[in-house]
């Protein structure tokens, strides 16, 4: 583990396991709880594999009254939490800690109800993205965010950090596409917020439910949206001689007033990993492809195929293929799904970076990128969601070589700057976790994270849930409840009065 | 109240909520005012009228971005989008005349603060859903910012989304980012006549349910119908708009027409007719007519919205109702001054979940009747609990939201 500090273990609940281990089984019974360190270590890291922390203690609830009287116990005995889905985060957002207790919510498994009318579906939180799609496929409806990952991903995982995929231009995040969730908060009481009506009443808690990681509560129930599956989908695939003309592409389409069903661009190295791979039919005398879904009613599709196809000329594109069959759309997209497999090939490691930048600064942060990698000696590519913006760099590197990750480490915290720098964020649909903890502060004065963190108090008072995960100090919440009030003075010289 | 502010700059606003810190004395917060009849009346010693915070900070078309001071009027901003043949998408509606204020009036801030989204909500999401990035001071007199100008952003807490619906409780707002979408090219409505609000349900959700993307869905019952300003619709009528590209919306009505067969047969109504019924609708405009009567406005799942409706007109005779959102947002005015709240929250109750919030009322029964729909006490701890955090010495629109 390079650098990373974790919150330090706390003493007393270290010398307590045999007790805290005897209390949890006695909630949980029979395998519900493991405390062997040998199969505890499955658990000892997420999709962010350079990070691992065998738990202190794993339990796998079943019940919500379960999760409920864990969370109370772990409360009243100042024991930590941490939640735990499919373990594919890419941020180390489920890194279990020293001293605190892994909560695994993957026997939560059941779709409880389908509801087409009111096209809504209530899973719990260990059902697969896609497993919630293949519930409702034989109507003709689908579950729209789709990370790569959504075989193996929860949606309890998704809810936590507003995972997102390639239909998210047209469709939304999950933080658009769900409806309600039961969660239960680190004293144990359950709550439920929204549910198949729209919008919740009161405080939005839920648009700050989702996305927050693991550390306002654990998720039990979500109630998401469902969508009819469009008639017809078809692709284009488009090589351009320059990055430069793909990002203008990209730009014209959408001000156009097309917004496709997806939008998908990558680099040369890109490319080429990809087409060496699957042989998806990929050009390889381009810079820059890009694959664009138009999804709807047939009419509507070969209506914009052409608009599309138009505006991809007068941008200088040197290649344009439509998809004239399934077949040919899949072939399409397999290059870019198996990209970072196909990049695994070309390079004994890598690391996946997730930040976002406005679109019109792609062709200098592509350009940026290329200069970076030189001065460090790595190798990058490129794959991202270009509609928003949404960038993976992929940094090549070599664990075995010593001080490697260390610099693919300070390569990846440079593109995240950089992406800050230009107007964007560090992270479109990967989340902070531990990954970018360190590099809040780029983005946000203190006082900002302050304001997040009082959310924080306000659901997690101790600090249980999560901790050393998105911030890199969590101020407690009795220093940050003090406000320093000065009598202020009357008048306002300079605020108008009336 | 004895001491009017009018700030001119997020400086002025720390400035002054600093000072009502040192005071101890509470603020009432406005942009536009057309909404401060909702709501229990504050009782605050200060208002501070926040129309000056004005402006266009910044709009990029290309990137489907637009930034605004706070309360920026929405009628300036429609302008812009509209001027760049962009919108925002999840169709703001102009209240001002249902609460007895002026149209026009309403600004950026205020649809913010009460996340009041149209007709549109059902396919576009909510106003909240469009909200990339605000500024802010908080009751604790800091400022601070959340989000950013991108449309993929999961960097710490989303309080973008966190504070929107919060109703000037937790902080007050300075400068705020939304996502702009093009605008449609063409719309379309389909009409079908004559159906009972339990049948009206049925063939909305068939048509949800079909691929025709329907971008509003609604029923309006015979005894509002005439009061939308279109013709034809005297009988009743369950209305569903296509938008979009032209052959496509041709193509997509077709699909509906077909799906909605078993129901009767679908009219169709022009494009300018269609932007008429449904700037009616999100205006809601048959209850703007007599502004003395109270106003539910009520969210359930939308095969939930009939019972609903059909228990408090059992209740009260003469009632009125009219249903958007393929029948989950409920518009219903009572006959008389008696706002009815147990009756119809006793309806919402037997849904499966959802909330009623009365818009309109006098003062009196504002401050008598819960306003907003009372929350389990788990949750409305936790709603506390927030509000201790951003604004500890409630300073901000005290009593406004909840207790
Ligand atoms: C190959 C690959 C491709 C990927 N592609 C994408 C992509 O396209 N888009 C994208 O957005 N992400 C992608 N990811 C990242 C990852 O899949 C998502 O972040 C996913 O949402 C994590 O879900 P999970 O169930 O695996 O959660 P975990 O990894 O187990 O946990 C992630 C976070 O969620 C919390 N959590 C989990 N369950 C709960 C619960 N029930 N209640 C409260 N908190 C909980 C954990 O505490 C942790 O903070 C990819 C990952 C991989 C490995
Ligand atoms: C003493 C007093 C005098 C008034 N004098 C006038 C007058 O001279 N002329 C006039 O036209 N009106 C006046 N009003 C009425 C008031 O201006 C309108 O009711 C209000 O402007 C409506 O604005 P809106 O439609 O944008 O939404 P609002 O009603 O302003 O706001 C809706 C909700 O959002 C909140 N909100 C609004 N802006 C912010 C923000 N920036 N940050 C956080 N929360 C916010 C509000 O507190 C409210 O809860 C007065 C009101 C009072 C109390």
């Amino acid at each position: 583990m390079s650098g990373l500090v974790m919150p330090p273990s706390d003493a007393g609940v270290l010398q307590r396991r045999d007790e805290i281990v005897a209390a949890l089984r006695a909630i949980v019974p029979g395998e519900g709880v493991i405390s062997d360190e040998a199969e505890m270590r499955v658990y000892e890291t997420d999709g962010l594999t350079a990070y691992r922390q065998v738990p202190f203690v794993v339990v796998l609830p079943e019940t919500v009254d379960q999760v409920a009287r864990v969370l109370r116990y772990c409360h009243n005995n100042g024991v930590k939490v941490v939640p735990r889905g499919a373990g594919t985060s890419l941020s180390g957002g489920a890194l279990p800690l020293a001293d605190g207790v892994l909560m695994s919510m993957m026997k939560f498994n059941r779709v409880l109800d389908i509801d087409f009318d009111n096209r809504v579906a209530v899973v719990q939180p260990g059902v697969t993205n896609l497993g919630i799609t293949r519930a409702v496929e034989h109507r003709g409806f689908y579950y729209a965010p789709d990370p790569s990952s959504q075989i193996a991903c929860s949606i309890g995982g998704n809810v936590a950090e507003n995972a997102g995929g390639v239909h998210c231009l047209k469709y939304g995040l999950t933080t658009n596409n769900v409806l309600g969730v039961e969660l239960v908060t680190i004293e144990g009481e359950v709550i439920r917020i929204g549910g198949r009506h729209l919008d919740a009443e009161g405080y939005d808690l839920l648009g700050l439910v989702v996305g927050s990681e693991g550390m306002l509560g654990v998720v039990t129930e979500v109630t998401v949206r469902l969508l009819k599956q469009p008639d017809t989908a078809r692709a284009i695939l488009i090589g351009f001689p320059t990055n430069d003309d793909a990002g203008k592409c990209v730009a014209d389409v959408i001000g156009a007033g097309i917004i496709p069903g997806g939008m998908e661009m990558m680099d040369r190295p890109a490319i080429h990993a990809a087409e060496d791979f699957v042989h998806a039919g990929y050009p390889l005398d381009v810079e820059a492809l890009l694959i664009v879904e138009l999804d709807g009613p047939k009419a509507e599709v070969d209506h914009l195929l052409e608009r599309v196809g138009a505006i991809a000329k007068a941008n200088n594109a040197a290649h344009i293929r439509v998809s004239e069959t399934e077949a040919e759309r899949l072939s399409f997209w397999a290059g870019r799904k198996a990209a970072f497999p196909a990049v695994g090939r070309i390079s004994p490691d890598y690391m996946c970076m997730d930040g976002t930048i406005p679109r019109k600064a792609l062709p200098h942060v592509l350009t940026r990128m290329q200069e970076m990698a030189a001065s460090y000696g790595l190798g990058v590519a490129n794959v991202f969601h270009a509609g928003d913006g949404n960038l993976h760099p992929l940094i090549l590197y070599d664990a075995n070589i010593p001080g490697d990750l260390d610099k693919a480490e300070d390569f990846g915290a440079d593109i995240l700057r950089l992406c800050v720098e230009v107007g964007g964020v560090l992270t479109g649909e990967h989340g902070v976790g531990v990954e970018k903890r360190d590099l809040m502060g780029e983005m946000f004065t203190d006082i900002d994270m302050d304001h997040q963190i009082r959310v924080k108090c306000a659901f997690d008072a101790k600090q249980l849930l999560n901790p050393g995960k998105v911030f890199p100090t969590l101020n407690s919440c009795a220093e940050l409840g003090r406000m320093h009030v000065h009598k202020g003075q009357m008048p306002f010289p300079d605020i108008p009065r009336f | 109240m004895t001491d009017r502010f009018k700030p001119t700059d997020e400086k002025d606003v720390e400035a002054l909520v600093a000072y009502a810190l040192g005071e101890e004395t509470p603020l009432e917060l406005w942009s536009g005012g057309t909404k401060r009849s909702i709501g229990r009346p504050p009782q605050t010693e200060y208002g501070v009228d926040l129309s000056a915070l004005s402006g266009i900070v910044d709009y990029d078309p290309a990137e489907l971005v637009l930034t605004a001071r706070a309360a920026t009027p929405l009628a300036e901003i429609e302008k812009l989008l509209d001027d760049n043949g962009q919108m925002l998408a999840f169709e703001p509606a102009d209240l001002g005349p249902l609460l007895g204020e002026a149209a026009d009036k309403g600004t950026l801030a205020g649809l913010y603060g009460t996340n009041f989204a149209g007709s549109r909500r059902l396919q576009a999401g909510a106003v909240r859903d469009h909200a990339l990035g605000i500024r802010a001071v908080s009751g604790r007199g800091e400022i601070f910012k959340s989000g950013g100008r991108v449309m993929k952003n999961v960097t710490g807490y989303d309080l973008t989304k966190g504070l929107a619906g919060s109703w000037g409780t937790l902080a007050v707002l300075t400068e705020l980012t939304f996502k702009t979408l093009p605008k449609p090219e063409t719309a379309t409505t389909l009409v079908v006549h004559g159906l009972n609000p339990e049948t009206a349900a049925i063939a909305m959700a068939a048509a949800m349910g079909s691929s025709s993307e329907v971008s509003g869905a609604a029923h309006l019952p015979a005894d509002v119908a005439r009061g939308f300003g279109v013709d034809g619709l005297g009988e009743g009528a369950t209305v569903m708009r296509l938008e979009g590209f032209g052959p496509s919306v041709e193509a997509r009505a077709g699909m509906l027409a077909e799906v909605l067969r078993p129901f009767g047969l679908a009219e169709r109504l022009d494009t300018p007719t269609t932007a008429t019924l449904w700037r009616a609708i999100g205006a809601v405009k048959p209850f703007a007519a007599n502004t003395s009567l109270p106003l539910w406005r009520i969210s359930v799942a939308p095969t939930d919205g009939p019972a609903v409706v059909a228990a408090v007109i059992g209740a009260a005779e003469g009632a009125k109702a009219f249903f958007d959102w393929a029948g989950g947002l409920v518009w219903l005015m009572l006959p008389g001054p008696d706002p009815m709240a147990d009756t119809v929250r006793g309806a919402v109750a037997e849904a499966q979940g959802g909330h009623a919030t009365l818009i309109r009322a006098d003062a009196g029964t504002r401050a008598a009747v819960p306003v907003f729909q009372p929350q389990p006490a788990a949750l409305a701890n936790l709603a506390r609990r927030l509000k201790d955090q951003f604004d500890p010495a409630g300073i901000l629109n005290p009593g406004r939201m909840g207790g």
